[in-house]
């Protein structure tokens, strides 16, 4: 199991608390794990991904095992620990703002 | 007893109050979807349980949100959590917070370009929803003002979204953003003729469509706005801040432009001044009398460069002759050290007898008047900006 932790106003929306667990086929990569994540929680297409260009959204990060992957490749493999369930995958909203 | 439930959009959530026809006691509730921009929320008149509301996040974008108990829960509509997000034949259920500009060879729309800051052409690019306005009849159609600027409809309660693309046909190359974006921020409907819609875009101007929205012409004879364009008569560019009709007149129509207060009495084919003696002639709101169509109601502000009322009071001025002659209505309303201003979507007047009105500021004080502006109450002061004020009158 893949484990996601959302921001607070995407757990709101997806109405789930704590973290997300998600099954995920084949290669486990950032793109794999986001069509996981809205297939289960539709509600949340669009808020991470542009619709149109599934382009990150400028304001997302994404972080595991204390690395910055936002500006990994969407098809790249996610490191192990994640791929095992022992890290989360992080969706972050940035910082922004004084 | 007749009741009236206002809804709030501000910068930091929504918030629904209510109260009975005295509009004295009022009941708060929220704020609903807490840390969120709440462009705007509105209710169905054909059913005013059925509420829609724009929300948006410079983080994670647009949202659409809808009600069908007057407020009390909300949802996402389109897919529940936990349901495939296609149809058994395998296309894509609704996403409520698609909005996809029309390219599609069937309408021969390719993504056209709009003006940019710097003169240079840039495509559509979708940045959130500004304006929602249910229909008058049919509680699932409603349509978006969208920034950049275009119009959309749905007609499932907003699952799904379609774009009017022959909206952008309408010189929509010579279309360029005001200060706050390229924005479709008023929606107009003429309840006598339902093929005939006004829309109002910064900084673009008035359009019309008198075929139900496949065809739409720019309206705007008669504005100058010799600070803001090149050519003060331009046909398109002109930043209109809000436009009103009164349902009993349908050929009459009032603006607050960028500066200017003007008023059309032909359906948009002309307009002409009406700014009269405003002690300034900027500003957002203007809306008209519920039974009253000649009385109409602007919040002048100081400049376009300064954004707060003059002289450090706020008033509301009200005119009962369609213009022209103004008075300032004070009572209630603070008259000293007052540096807020009143946003387009922040003034709603409900149809009680005698009429009510609402002013929201970006300072949090949303203020009520029981008496068509004659004295006025703060019902709350301590809100996050407030971005849309609506009124609904409930039996």
């Amino acid at each position: 199991m893949i484990r996601v932790v959302l921001p607070a106003h995407l757990r709101t929306l997806a109405r789930v608390n704590g973290e997300v667990a998600l099954n995920v086929e084949g290669q486990v990569t950032q793109r794999a794990v986001l069509e996981a994540l809205e297939a289960r929680y539709p509600m949340l297409r669009g808020t991470i991904r542009d619709h149109v260009t599934s382009k990150r959204r400028p304001f997302v990060r994404v972080f595991a095992c204390e690395q910055d992957l936002s500006h990994e490749s969407p098809d790249a493999p996610l490191p192990d620990a994640v791929a095992t369930g022992a890290e989360p995958f992080l969706i972050v909203g940035a910082m922004a703002g004084g | 007893m007749s009741k009236v439930r206002l809804l709030v959009g501000t910068r930091k959530g929504a918030f629904v109050l209510t109260s009975d026809g005295v509009r004295k006691q009022w009941d708060i509730n929220g704020p609903h979807f807490g840390g969120w921009e709440m462009y705007h929320l509105k209710g169905s008149p054909a059913d005013p349980n059925r509420i829609y509301a724009s929300q948006t996040s410079s983080w994670f974008g647009q949202i659409i949100q809808r009600s069908d108990d007057g407020g009390k829960t909300w949802h996402q509509p389109g897919t529940p959590p936990g349901e495939p997000t296609t149809t058994p034949e395998g296309m894509p259920k609704g996403e409520s917070n698609k909005f996809v500009y029309d390219t599609s060879p069937e309408t021969g729309k390719p993504l056209t370009t709009h003006q940019h800051y710097d003169g240079t052409q840039r495509p559509w690019e979708f940045k959130r929803v500004w304006h929602l306005e249910p229909s008058l009849t049919d509680p699932d159609t409603v349509y978006a003002g969208v920034e950049d600027a275009a119009l959309f409809r749905s007609t499932d309660g907003g699952q799904s979204w379609q774009e009017l693309p022959g909206l952008r046909s309408a010189k929509g190359s010579l279309w360029q953003p005001g200060a706050g974006g390229m924005c479709l921020h008023t929606i107009v409907q003429d309840r006598s003729n339902p093929q005939r819609i006004f829309i109002a875009i910064s900084a673009a101007g008035v359009f019309r469509t008198d075929d139900g929205g496949k065809t739409w012409r720019p309206v705007n004879r008669g504005l100058k706005s010799q600070f803001e364009l090149p050519d003060p008569d331009a046909e398109v560019g002109h930043c209109v801040h809000r436009i009103a009709m009164h349902p009993s007149r349908p050929n009459v129509l009032f603006m607050q432009k960028h500066w200017d207060v003007m008023r059309s009495d032909d359906g948009g084919d002309s307009w002409h001044e009406i700014s009269g003696n405003l002690p300034t002639d900027f500003g957002f709101p203007i809306d008209v009398h519920a039974h009253e169509p000649n009385t109409i109601y602007v919040v002048p502000i100081k400049s376009d460069s300064e954004h707060y009322p003059p002289d450090g009071k706020l008033r509301v001025y009200r005119s009962r002759t369609g213009g022209h002659e103004w008075e300032p209505l004070t009572n209630g309303l603070p008259q000293r050290d007052c540096y807020v201003n009143v946003l387009r979507d922040a003034m709603a007047v409900d149809s009680l007898d005698p009429c009510g009105l609402y002013v929201g500021t970006t300072g949090g004080q949303v203020y009520a008047s029981a008496n068509a502006g004659d004295s006025w109450t703060p019902i709350v002061q301590n809100f996050p900006a407030v971005l849309s004020v609506e009124v609904q009158t409930l039996p």
